[in-house]
């Protein structure tokens, strides 16, 4: 049996784990829903196209971030949940809507579909601002004030942005022509409006909580740390001139947008973890406190060394069967 | 008033019961999915590739339902029920997580190249994807009726200050109730899929589909119904004496039997009285109940009496009980004869095509009844004899629990309406725009 204080770190690490990948992953399907056109099937089919063999398995990243709050830090996956009952809830009639809606558009009648995808894409954006609402309170330690329902509303809109972002890199690398430009310049729109956000963030966080800035402002730590938000923000300039760039023919290069919202992604995440560590909810409890029983959690590890490299290399498998440029989809 | 309790509850049934239906036909159906394109594998048919087709998409329509409806239901732990994991959670968490990484992710990866990958990989990976899918649904039912399982017939753990710690996990997983439960469930998933295909194929027929497909679908069913609803029976009777072991309260609900008595009846119909603690309008089969249950006409079977504060409510589980045997019965008649009438004629006659289009559905209905004899039998009860249902809910106001509940069984209701109305869209539409004729294959077909 493994000591509770290594037990409460390697699951505190797979659960950021799970939940960057999760970000990144269903992130862009999640953009890439918002983003449907209501008027142009064929547009609408090639986007949808796009993600239909990845939503799936992307989402399932989310059950297991849950799942491992669930079993490793009980407490503080029910005390999360319940502060978060009633956006939890829109959060779940989102995903119920946009799972639902991606199968149902494919088979319904032709008059119908166009109300599926309506769903779908309504059912991906209350996804998304839901998620960043509840990490919106979430970092402001679910006070109940209306400044803090106003930050949660702003931090919405910001992850609405980040996926909009990865969502339109995602379509930048796998599609072309007309779809491709637009895709680029939808991308543009949204890395401003999140660099703003991103922006925004780092400055209020480190003044409103005065533990967060003697973290990332006292030396020597911050010679380490502080080179991830400035490595971030310089990502946006990047983005910006790589865009400008694009299109190219041939292809090239298409990537480099996915690229670097991915990296925006992992910077941003671990400048929240590094601002709350080691808390797993925010100024109340710690992953060594919130800890469940280290004989159950040893006995999960042995699953969890054996199938995540296996999971990650089938997971790779899966993105290398539908590498390149999308077709569309029929089932087979 | 309503309390949050009782909305959790209700909440809780309508999810776990809208859940359900399709875990219930996808663990089968991936096994037939598995099976029609291997059958295309070896035979280089295409009446099994067109088999294939069709299904795989009610497949992926189920499948996301199942998804979506599942998500839910791991958030709800948290949301309306912290007792539970605080108090099981060192079982319930592990046992959840190997469900995650062992079958979730599994199909969930799979089925992108099992939807869409057929002309990406070789068709060895995409039938092997298949595979993997098919196991992928079978293993997320063995770990989940592994946990419930254990709610029912808890063993292997120790309790500390009112919490549970795990002891040996062999007896946790293989705890003594979970191999009935899990075959049971199994065969109820297959046997649910069976009339599904069976009364979707039948209705393709009736609408004149001159197509092979569907009829060898039908065949392939209605084999599968005919062989395991005996089977089913015989399961179920070994459950019951495994329950009657257990957890005799529940089959004393199961029966209405309200005080301990030798020679027990099996009762055909009768109305429990909760008030008066005896039953109204008992019709009944005098000493059955004992002999089924304990193989003597003159067993005594412990009432519902001797278990006073601690016996499930009667009326759901006694006729839920009914309604799932008489469901099962009925299930066993319609397979053995429109099997033999297409074992004999090669063909079926206009009734029973309609019979098997009123049966498509039958799996859920038996399902669903078997389910609640199970659960509210455990009733008041989460883990049996550990941790009662009321100490396990949450504190949050009963109006946020009443406005999420109402907007559950409002998106339930349109889901399901809209399922059932695109499966008979997806038969209909592929009844006149099949994508190729089969004419030139028609005296192959018959071979097959």
């Amino acid at each position: 049996m493994f000591n509770p204080e290594y037990l409460s770190l390697i699951y505190a690490g797979l659960m950021a784990l799970a939940v960057l990948v999760y970000a990144i992953l269903d992130g862009y399907d999640l953009g890439v829903g918002m983003m449907i056109p209501l008027d142009d099937k064929e547009t609408a089919d090639t986007m949808i196209a796009s993600i239909g063999p990845f939503w799936d398995a992307n989402e399932t990243w989310l059950v297991l971030a849950v799942g491992l709050a669930f079993i490793a830090f009980p407490q503080a996956h029910s005390m999360i949940l319940q502060a978060l009952y009633i956006p939890v809830v829109f959060l779940l009639f989102g995903l119920i809507m946009r799972g639902v809606a991606f199968d149902f558009r494919a088979k319904a009648r032709v008059k119908r579909q166009r109300r599926w995808d309506k769903v779908f894409k309504f059912g991906s954006l209350l996804t998304s601002f839901a998620q960043g609402y509840m990490l919106g309170l979430y970092v402001i330690g679910f006070d109940n004030t209306p400044l803090a329902h106003a930050f949660a509303i702003f931090s919405g809109i910001g992850v609405v942005c980040a996926y909009g972002l990865i969502g339109s890199a995602w379509l930048i690398m796998k599609c072309e022509g007309k779809l491709q430009q637009d895709a680029i310049s939808w991308c543009k729109k949204f890395a401003r409006v999140a660099f703003v956000g991103v922006l925004l963030v780092s400055i209020i966080n480190p003044v409103i909580n005065e533990w967060i800035y003697e973290r990332w402002f006292d030396l020597p730590m911050a010679l380490v740390v502080m080179p991830a938000p400035i490595i971030c923000l310089s990502l946006f300039v990047i983005l910006e001139l790589v865009l400008q760039k694009l299109p190219k023919s041939p292809n090239s290069g298409a990537w480099l947008p996915f690229l670097i919202s991915a990296f925006i992604f992992v910077l941003c995440f671990f400048g929240l973890v590094y601002s709350f560590y080691p808390f797993v909810v925010p100024g109340k409890l710690t992953i060594f406190e919130a800890v469940a029983d280290a004989s159950a959690l040893t006995f999960l590890l042995y699953g969890v060394v054996i199938v995540v490299p296996t999971l990650i290399a089938y997971t790779l498998f899966s993105y290398r069967v539908f590498w390149g440029k999308v077709q569309p989809l029929s089932y087979y | 008033m309503l309390d949050t309790l009782l909305l959790s509850r209700i909440q809780f049934a309508a999810n776990i019961s809208f859940h359900i239906l399709f875990p219930t036909i996808t663990i089968a159906l991936a096994w037939f999915l598995a099976f029609f394109k291997l059958k295309y594998d070896l035979t280089g048919h295409p009446v099994w590739l067109r088999a294939y087709r069709f299904w795989v998409k009610i497949f992926a329509l189920s499948f996301a339902l199942g998804v979506v409806s599942g998500i839910t239901m791991s958030f709800q732990f948290g949301t309306n029920w912290p007792g539970f994991m605080e108090k099981v959670g060192n079982i319930a968490g592990p046992l959840l997580g190997y469900e995650v990484l062992t079958a979730f992710f599994m199909e969930a990866t799979f089925l992108g190249i099992m939807l869409f990958g057929m002309k990406r990989v070789p068709p060895k990976i995409h039938t092997l994807a298949t595979f993997l899918v098919a196991i992928g649904t079978t293993l997320s039912a063995f770990w989940i009726l592994s946990l419930n399982s254990w709610m029912q017939t808890p063993t292997g753990f120790e309790l500390r200050d009112g919490i549970v710690y795990p002891t040996d996990w062999f007896e946790v997983i293989f705890n003594p109730s979970f191999g009935y439960r899990f075959f049971h469930m199994l065969l109820a998933s297959a046997l649910t899929a069976s009339f599904l295909i069976a009364g979707v194929s039948a209705y393709r027929m009736l609408k004149n589909d001159e197509k092979h497909a569907p009829k060898k679908a039908l065949t392939v069913a209605l084999t599968v119904a005919a062989l395991l609803t005996p089977i089913q029976a015989f399961v179920g009777d070994l459950h019951g004496l495994n329950t009657l072991k257990h957890q005799p309260q529940k089959i004393a609900a199961m029966e209405g039997v309200w005080e301990t008595e030798k020679g027990a009846p099996l009762l055909l119909f009768a109305i429990p009285n909760e008030e008066e603690k005896r039953n109204d309008f008992a019709i009944g089969i005098p000493n059955m109940a004992s002999f089924i249950l304990t193989h003597d006409v003159n067993g005594e079977i412990k009432g519902l009496n001797e278990f006073k504060g601690e016996h499930p409510p009667v009326k759901p589980v006694f006729f839920g009980f009914r309604i799932m045997v008489g469901m099962g019965m009925l299930m066993i008649l319609v397979a053995f004869v429109t099997r033999f009438t297409l074992w004999k004629k090669g063909e079926l006659p206009k009734w029973q095509l309609k019979a098997l289009v009123a049966m498509t559905f039958s799996g859920w209905i038996a399902t669903l009844a078997g389910w609640y004899v199970t659960e509210i039998g455990r009733q008041p009860y989460i883990v049996s004899g550990v941790l009662r249902v009321e100490d396990a809910v949450t504190t949050i106001a009963s109006e946020n629990v009443l406005f999420t509940l109402v907007g559950y069984l409002t998106i339930y209701a349109i889901l399901l309406y809209a399922y059932i109305r695109t499966l008979f869209h997806t038969a209909s539409k592929s009844v006149e725009v099949e994508e190729y004729d089969m004419k030139e294959f028609a005296e192959e077909v018959t071979r097959v």
